[in-house]
């Protein structure tokens, strides 16, 4: 599998990263070199095998129903490069 | 989220076709209802879930996504989507995953919501709706599955800007989808409300469609009856079971007039602006979604032990379905009776508390006339619920009680009810204060008619010729008592008379 | 004297600190001075010189009551990747410009309730993505060691190449640091340092910048073995805010160390003595094999068979979990925001700004593998081949205690010799990815010179928490080897 240019258009749009178009070559490329390596990974016989969902041989731990946290707007907004009335400020949203 | 339904086979009913120019079209439909489960705190953190509170308020630092936080799955979320899948008589999957659905937003902070996309909590089961003529349809559930709900972007505070608030950030919800087994907006209106009072029943979700504790995202499609299945839209964020109804019948109209042109259906995600009564496109069409599902690392498979299983359904409480059998059965109603008594657990309880509180043999069809006409239209009147009933359900019962044994009359019994809901005082009691027994001894009553008959020898004549104006001297002897005449002894001593006259 | 004090190790600065030799204060402050005649090496990125002399204060009014937990007093270096409550905490991205967590990491914070002093945040590959610490947004960290002859500034390995560079020149007394496919091991062996990483569950992730979420551990990095148990008893600890931390006590590791060998059967798994191997780390390993033997340990060839698929699973794995981890940084709650035309331009252009070419093209490559079409044949095929990774260890352990390999394939090479070719880069994780992969505790032990003088390490693999067999098998290659060589402090000249 081998991706074009458009493709890295249409990965960098889905990540959201701008990427102009003179970029586009080189990053292809790029890309291309990295999945033509992981491609070996296609000799490896994976029938019937679960894949690793996770690096502990555990199931789930749960808390209780209980509130343990809240009404600290200012740690949560405090950082925010644009904020009011404790909101976040954000260009406007068109549904 | 899109899944790939199996469809029960159902054929068409004449009155649920709609009639475009071109010819007759059927309507398919499939819910996806997103229900907030009641819980005091968020799927993954301990942030609060109560409603209405100042912006980021209910935040924890999980919610926000600050670099490094990470959640962990509150228990009692879990344990209501168990038992919800139970009341949807559904199968329980003892391993289920949550995954990450990627996409940027800015109402959600981590850049992906986590839910259960390949493999989730609860599969398939079934809801029984009860419709209009006593009617009633399965409708299949496809599954049901948790996930966090996310932010709220405000776009009116201040021009060019939208402002964001994560209090419900990470709320835990249960989006329930159903096959798409509905051929009516009243089919749809129906599932969804049953779906409600099964929740409510349950307590796994308060079902406030305000507040926007349950939401429906609505797919829609049209075919010629018979044929295959049409391209289908999403209406998202339904909030009231009225707009439900309008949103598909705006719907179903709008494809069966493009179809009918001769154009097509775009598969798209619509949105119900119920001001203008009408559905319109929401996102831009280019944009296709790509939510690249994949296993959230931060958490492990979610395995549950079927002795939990079985405690939960243990302790399950009697379903609507099973308490309207119940109440057929034991208390011999009809089954639109019963429906209309189950559609709110409150009720059914008030109901049985009247059947329950007085000697064996109570007349269970009046006691629910009594609570479908007069209570129900006191309790709307007076701003009053089932709950806060000035009435109780043993002082009700007592008052069915006076009408069967023929204390009182139907009549006298409204005045008597009346009475009880402003005084809150015994029915018993105030037939005796008021002095309204019924007259039943026959002697006085027929007294009361021979004095209105001798004072009235024209209508006396007339009614001999025309027995239907009987009526007429009831009236009058019930006047003459205050009502306190037992209707069915005048009527009886009445029709006797000018029989008896007749006969000369 | 001031010099002095930064000769000592862990183990015996607390020990001085205890007996009242030293204080804190006076050994911090030679620590300030040292990091500030060490600029040159870049290994900080945020000095914090007026906490850390009063979190000296503290500890020495509790030391001089014989009081204080079992790091009192004692000064760390703290990898940015730790959220540092009121702190700068960066990841060493652009995109997190400015951010000041209002919150602390459970490992740092483990490490302040034992009474350990901050000296500042340690730079490291931007979000740990990289393997010679040349991707930071601040600048290449340079290696303390030079090649003999040579005045070539070398990288000290990364990701965590700020807490290697740091602990190597002694401009900490020991540093905190993660690793995702090796980014504590290599470092320390670029270095001369040891540096462990425990099992996957170990250490809490909460408060930790995350890079791929199923893969990455703290660890620390030390001067020797016996400080690394030290550190790792501190930072280690079952935390309920992490679903991945385990609910197991956390073993004295430090007493662990002296008991010896014997008849600890050691695997040498055949398939890393890969093509075109180094000749110099290949003698390394053959020497450390006979170390181990002479000390009494029972040699065994084992198998991992699937080892040479582990990086390319890795490459696939940890791009993809990182694609997702760093959607968050959007400029819309904290660090940068380059204001555009609507939301989704202001996204694209934060983001574009915000992140460097090794985090940009590993998102891609995350996001590529994970798309519509692509997820079965690259994540989930990666997600077996994993499985089966995980199964060679666990088949090698039926005949052995503890592997050991190379850490790296090379010693430290130049700062940009590597960086136009990814692919080159990446090579450098070959022997240490496995390890995370299967979740498994891992050290670097230094264990010789070069021809040109520079540090090579040997690494110890152990089983699923059983971190004190490891650190036994490394206290015992750490006496064998008897590596003494230091690096000449040319930066402060
Ligand atoms: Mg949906
Ligand atoms: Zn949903």
């Amino acid at each position: 599998m081998s991706v074009d240019q458009n493709t890295v258009r249409r990965i960098a749009k889905l990540a959201r990263i701008a990427v102009r178009e003179d970029e586009l070559p080189a990053l292809a490329g790029e890309l291309n070199t990295i999945l033509d390596w992981v491609e070996m990974l296609g000799e490896v016989d994976t029938q019937g095998v679960e894949p690793m969902t996770s690096a502990v041989a555990m199931t789930m731990k749960m808390r209780e129903d209980v509130v343990t946290s809240g009404n600290h707007q200012k740690d949560v907004t405090g950082n925010a490069p644009s904020s009011e009335d404790g909101f976040y400020v954000v260009p406007r949203v068109v549904e | 989220m899109t899944v790939v339904y199996s469809m029960q086979h159902r054929d068409p009913r004449d009155e649920d076709l709609i009639k475009g120019t071109t010819g007759d079209w059927e309507i398919i439909l499939g819910l996806e209802v997103h229900a907030q489960i009641s819980s005091k705190a968020k799927l993954f953190s301990g942030a609060s879930t109560e409603f209405g509170a100042e912006p980021n308020t209910q935040v924890s630092l999980v919610d926000a996504a600050l670099p490094g936080m990470l959640p962990v799955i509150n228990r009692y979320c879990v344990e209501q989507a168990v038992k919800t899948g139970l009341g949807l008589r559904a199968k329980i999957n003892p391993y289920s995953v949550f995954d990450r659905k990627n996409y940027f937003y800015p109402d959600l902070p981590q850049g992906y919501q986590i839910s259960q996309f390949k493999s989730p909590i609860v599969g398939e089961g079934e809801v029984v709706i009860d419709l209009a003529g006593g009617r009633s349809i399965a409708v299949g559930i496809e599954r049901l599955h948790m996930e966090q709900d996310a932010g709220k972007s405000v776009h009116d505070l201040a021009p060019g800007n939208s402002h964001v608030d994560l209090n419900r950030s990470g709320v835990a919800l249960m989006e329930i989808v159903s096959k798409p087994d509905m051929r009516s907006s009243d089919e749809a209106r129906a599932y969804v409300t049953k779906l409600r009072t099964i929740l409510r029943y349950l307590g796994t979700c308060d079902g406030n469609m305000e507040e926007g504790s349950l939401r429906a995202d609505v797919n829609v499609s049209v075919r010629r009856p018979g044929e295959k299945l049409g391209t289908r839209c999403e209406i998202k964020n339904v909030n009231s079971i009225r707009f439900i109804g309008q949103a598909i019948e705006y719907e179903a109209r709008r494809q069966i007039e493009i179809l009918e042109e001769g154009g097509s259906i775009t598969q798209e995600t619509r949105l119900f602006d119920p001001k203008a009564g009408e559905t319109r496109s929401m996102r831009s069409k280019e944009e296709a979604h790509d939510y690249r599902y994949f296993p959230d690392p931060d958490l492990l498979p979610l395995v549950l032990d079927q002795a939990d299983i079985d405690r939960i359904a243990a302790n399950l409480p009697e379903l609507p379905d099973d308490k309207k059998a119940r109440l057929m059965s034991e208390y011999g109603l009809s089954a639109y009776d019963a429906t209309v008594l189950v559609g709110e657990a409150a009720t059914a309880d008030y109901y049985e508390a009247v059947m329950k509180s007085g000697k064996p043999g109570r007349d269970g069809k009046l006691a629910v006339n009594w609570m479908t006409s007069d209570l129900y239209g006191a309790l709307n009147r007076e701003g009053h619920t089932i709950e806060t009933s000035p009435v109780s359900p043993k002082q009700l019962g007592e008052l069915v009680d006076l009408i069967t044994d023929g204390t009182i009359s139907g009549r006298i019994a409204k005045d008597v009810f009346d009475s009880m809901y402003k005084t809150g005082r015994d029915p018993a009691e105030i037939v005796e204060k008021d002095g309204l027994r019924q007259v039943t001894d026959t002697g006085a009553i027929e007294a009361a008619v021979d004095a209105i008959m001798a004072a009235n020898p024209d209508k006396v004549a007339q009614a001999k010729e025309k027995p239907a104006l009987a009526g007429w001297f009831v009236g009058q002897v019930m006047k003459s008592t205050s009502g306190k005449a037992n209707p069915q002894v005048v009527n009886e001593i009445i029709a006797a008379k000018l029989g008896a006259s007749s006969d000369d | 004297m001031m010099s002095d004090l930064t000769k000592l190790t862990l183990a015996g600065a607390r020990d001085a600190l205890k007996a009242k030799e030293i204080t804190s204060v006076e050994l911090t402050g030679a620590y300030l001075k040292a990091m500030e005649a060490g600029k040159a090496l870049n290994a900080y990125v945020t000095v914090t010189a007026d906490k850390a002399l009063e979190m000296a204060k503290a500890s020495d009014a509790k030391l001089a009551k014989g009081e204080g937990g079992a790091l009192e007093g004692i000064p760390l270096g703290i990898k940015d990747l730790f959220a540092t409550k009121g702190v700068l905490t960066t990841a060493c991205s652009h995109i997190l410009d400015g951010f000041v967590p209002p919150y602390e990491s459970t490992v740092t914070s483990n490490l302040w309730r034992d009474g350990a002093v901050m000296l500042g945040k340690l730079n490291n590959d931007e979000f740990a993505m990289g393997s010679s610490n040349e991707t930071s947004f601040y600048g290449p960290v340079v290696n303390p060691w030079r090649r003999n002859g040579d005045t070539t500034n070398l990288v000290p390995g990364g990701s965590s190449g700020g807490s290697s560079s740091a602990v190597s020149a002694r401009l900490c007394l020991a540093a905190t640091a993660t690793d995702t496919g090796g980014s504590i091991r290599q470092p320390a062996a670029f270095t001369g340092t040891v540096g462990i990483k425990p099992t996957y569950g170990r250490c809490s992730r909460w408060g930790v910048v995350a890079f791929a979420s199923s893969l990455d551990q703290a660890g620390p990095i030390t001067r020797d073995v016996r400080d690394a148990a030290i550190m790792l008893g501190s930072m280690a600890g079952y935390d309920e805010k992490d679903s991945t931390s385990v609910n197991q006590p956390v073993p004295d590791y430090e007493a662990a160390l002296g008991k010896g060998i014997k008849g600890l059967r050691v695997g040498i798994p055949k398939e890393y003595r890969v093509d075109g191997m180094n000749a110099e780390i290949d003698a390394l390993w053959t020497r450390g094999i006979e170390w181990l033997k002479a000390a009494g340990a029972e040699i065994v060839d084992v198998s991992l068979p699937n080892t040479k698929y582990a990086l390319p699973t890795y490459y696939i794995v940890a791009p993809a979990e990182a694609s997702s981890n760093l959607a968050r940084y959007d400029g819309v709650r904290y660090g940068l925001r380059v204001e555009g035309k609507d939301i989704t331009d202001m996204y694209e252009k934060t983001r574009a700004a915000g992140f460097g070419a090794e985090v940009r093209r590993r998102v891609l490559i995350g996001t590529y593998v994970l798309s519509a079409g692509y997820y079965d044949a690259y994540y989930l095929k990666a997600q077996q081949v994993r499985t089966l990774i995980a199964r060679d260890f666990a088949e090698a352990y039926r005949s052995c205690d503890v592997l050991l390999t190379p850490t790296a394939p090379s010693a430290a090479f130049g700062i940009g010799e590597k960086t136009s070719d990814p692919l080159s880069m990446y090579l450098n994780d070959v022997f240490t990815v496995t390890v995370n992969l299967a979740g498994l505790p891992g050290i670097s032990v230094p264990a010789g010179l070069s021809s040109e003088g520079l540090p090579l390490g040997l690494q110890l693999i152990g089983k699923t928490f059983d971190e004190e067999t490891l650190l036994r098998a490394a206290f015992a290659l750490e006496q064998a080897a008897e590596f003494t060589a230091e690096p000449k402090t040319w930066w402060t000249a």
